[in-house]
């Protein structure tokens, strides 16, 4: 038996122990391991990008990684995407779109795109497509994907604007307050 | 994957000694995206791993623009070209950031690591060549110091002795009027390895019609990256116009010595480093005109 590490690392919010070989990637440590089925394994290699997960907040191919690397980092897979039983607005344009067939590639995709709209709910369809070159998926021409993370991020976009429009109303508010206070 | 020893070295002592002792048993590790590629495939092989990202000379990326550029050999390709003012002033080095693997390999893959994996279709050295970068190698003898155009020496080999590790790439500070392109050939759109590139810099006269000085690389047409000195050489003095990126386009074709292989064959290498030479050069020479391009 080789020798195995122990690691501790945080995996969508919660902290999570495992022991692993220095030989194990970060995929293999994250399906046999921990059971966390949702990454896949295509490639192997570095091609393809079905196994992407969030390292630090950036998309990684979990194959390309050493478990044994991710002392104290923060991962995020497709697992913790969805909100107790609420979709992501990513993962429901992908079903409403129809931006999956086989559905191999898709938690790869959704995990790029999520890094990609939550830096900007806005990019051009040529970002969208540059920023998606390292996922490969071969049912659906990728257009309909392309499509999904639009609307994906027009969602996020208007969530974020309501969210930073009541804080704004919210500390507006609050500044008036101050001022009236102040006044008296 | 066969299983091997993982050590994670906080200074580069400890990785020098790491190494020194186990030789070509040990691999340095930075991004992986090449390493643990080969490793699984039995294409090289390791009994221990040395992990060298705790490492902070490895990880700095300063820079000031009276001093230059110095670039830890860990430091992932998204840093770089997600620093807008070592972007601007380093362009083809950004270029060469932003095309290696997908958005997945830049967030891990390190300049510095696709250096010392010498493949000579590797996209960021034709522009460390151009732009004149230097090693700092770190050894179990003390330190030294190799122009980057000096560093590979074949396939997959480079200067590196037993216990040696690149530690940082040391850049001249951008030039006056100077600017710098990368660009190479692939039959898809992103994500392929390169049939051939090139990276070009100039340095122009101050009313910017005329070459001062140029470096210009070749990658993919040789056994190892090719700095093209006589493209180089002619380059210098010459007006910065069309005919004579045709000239200097001319002079890259014939300073390749490419092999046929599945990728493209010796002829179609030698036709793409004439057009990609004069295409870099007309970039290059836009950009140290002060052209966003």
């Amino acid at each position: 038996m080789a020798k195995k590490t122990h690691v501790t690392t945080t995996i969508n919010g919660q902290q999570v122990e495992f022991l692993c070989e220095a030989r194990q990637s970060l995929l293999e440590v994250l399906r046999d391991v921990l059971h966390l089925t949702g990454s896949k394994e295509g490639c192997n290699n570095g091609n393809c990008g079905a196994c992407t997960v969030l390292l630090d907040g950036l998309p990684v191919d979990s194959c390309l990684v050493l478990g044994v690397e991710v002392e104290a980092a923060e991962i995020t897979t497709i697992e913790g995407v969805a909100q107790d039983s609420c979709l992501h607005p990513i993962q429901q344009c992908f079903l409403e779109d129809a931006a999956l067939q086989c559905g191999v590639c898709t938690p790869g995709f959704i995990m790029t795109a999520k890094a990609l709209l939550d830096r900007d709910p806005n990019p051009s369809e040529e970002e969208i497509r540059f920023q998606l070159a390292g996922n490969l998926c071969r049912c659906t021409g990728y257009d309909k994907i392309v499509r999904a993370v639009q609307d994906a991020g027009q969602i996020m976009g208007n969530q974020r604007g309501a969210t930073s429009a009541a804080a704004q109303a919210n500390g507006s508010r609050a500044s008036k307050a101050k001022a009236r206070a102040g006044s008296k | 994957m066969k299983d091997f020893e993982f050590q994670t070295a906080t200074t580069v002592d400890e990785a020098v000694s790491l190494l020194a002792a186990r030789g070509e048993r040990a691999k340095v590790l930075t991004g992986g995206t090449d390493l643990l590629v080969q490793l699984r495939e039995g294409m090289r092989e390791a009994d221990m791993i040395v992990d060298v990202k705790k490492i902070d000379e490895l990880m700095q990326l300063a820079y000031a623009a009276d001093k230059g550029l110095t670039l830890g050999a860990a430091v992932p390709c998204y840093r770089i070209y997600g620093n807008s003012e070592i972007a601007a002033a380093y362009p083809a080095l950004a270029d060469s950031a932003r095309i290696i693997g997908g958005w997945q390999i830049q967030s891990r893959a390190s300049v510095g690591g696709n250096l010392c994996n010498s493949s000579p279709a590797a996209d960021t050295i034709p522009s460390l060549i151009a732009l004149d970068a230097v090693c700092h190698l770190a050894g179990p003898q003390g330190r030294r110091t190799v122009p980057v155009a000096e560093f590979c020496t074949a396939p997959g080999k480079n200067v590196l002795g037993r216990g040696e590790i690149l530690a940082t790439l040391v850049f001249p500070a951008p030039a006056d009027n100077s600017g710098s392109a990368y660009l190479r050939f692939i039959p898809r759109n992103e994500m392929d390895i390169a049939v051939a590139g090139a990276g070009s810099w100039v340095r122009l006269n101050a009313a910017g019609d005329t070459i001062e000085a140029a470096r210009v690389a070749l990658a993919a047409v040789a056994p190892k990256p090719l700095a093209a000195t006589s493209v180089s050489e002619f380059l210098a003095g010459r007006p910065a116009v069309e005919q004579t990126y045709e000239e200097a386009a001319e002079l890259a074709k014939n300073a390749a010595t490419p092999i046929s292989d599945k990728r493209g064959t010796a002829d179609y290498r030698r036709h793409l480093a004439g057009v990609l030479t004069r295409r870099t050069l007309a970039i290059a020479v836009a950009r140290a005109r002060g052209q966003q391009l």
